[in-house]
């Protein structure tokens, strides 16, 4: 998995040591992969700064996306069962062919 | 005679900011009382219940008990903090954007190019490429021989 926000490496790398997470961090700094993507909450963040609305996405190998979630209350989120069942029922490891 | 003190108005007082305080210090950990403060509803319930109960002891029998001054300051804030709080549950929570042009179940997810947390640049058919590896990382997050997907999680931020 990946996560990503609209933080510098630096800080981003500073939250991966202090709570040991050992998945990879992406650091949209520029606001290029959320504005492509459509995820910009406008002045969302401290002081006006536009950030990510929170979403999840699962791709399969083939980089086709599978399953999304976008929440509309950022106080609820995809939940990690959630999303272990849903790449279980998904069969990942055998893409549709279609 | 001496009035007695008022402990309902403090005591209430004081679960009004641990009612709010301790949502996202503590409950907010726990999916079942994160995405429903039912938790932290009753504390404030609780916390504002003591306040009124003090106030009218306060009013009611003034030669007995003191707070009519204190006991309105203390309402008027446990009001107010409560209100803050339903306020960024219930409201700005959700007021996040909708999101029409995101990549929809079945399409390809466009391709993206952005740094990781040590700079690096890491390419999206990079991360499902099952050759993928990072030096930094530890050898458990990426040694597996083969990709099945990836799960991308878009967060807010400010960590």
């Amino acid at each position: 998995m990946a996560a990503v926000s609209v933080d510098s490496p630096e800080e981003s790398e500073r939250l991966r040591k202090l709570a040991g997470y050992s998945f990879l961090i992406l650091c949209d700094d520029q606001d290029e992969l959320i504005r492509r993507w459509d995820l910009v909450h406008a002045h969302g963040g401290e002081g006006g700064k536009d950030i990510a609305r929170p979403a999840e996405f699962i791709l399969d190998s083939t980089g086709k996306v599978r399953w999304v979630k976008l929440t509309d209350d950022f106080l609820i989120r995809a939940r990690p069962e959630e999303v272990l069942q849903v790449i279980d029922s998904l069969h990942l490891s055998s893409p549709p062919s279609d | 005679m001496k009035r007695s003190w008022n402990p309902a108005l403090w005591v209430g007082f004081a679960l009004v900011l641990i009612g709010t305080l301790s949502y996202p210090y503590f409950f907010i950990r726990f999916p079942v009382t994160r995405d429903f403060p039912w938790a932290n509803l009753l504390l404030l319930a609780i916390a504002l219940a003591l306040i009124a109960a003090g106030l009218r002891r306060a009013f009611q029998r003034p030669e007995a008990y003191v707070g009519k001054i204190s006991g309105s300051i203390l309402a008027v804030l446990g009001v107010f903090v409560t209100g803050f709080f339903l306020f960024v549950v219930f409201y700005m929570a959700r007021q996040l954007p909708a999101s029409s042009g995101s990549p929809k179940v079945g399409a390809a997810a466009p391709e993206f190019t952005i740094p990781d947390s040590l700079g690096h640049p890491v390419a999206l058919s990079a991360l499902l490429d099952s050759s993928f590896r990072t030096n930094d990382w530890p050898s458990d997050a990426f040694g597996r021989d083969k990709t099945d997907g990836l799960v991308l999680i878009f967060y807010r931020g400010y960590w």
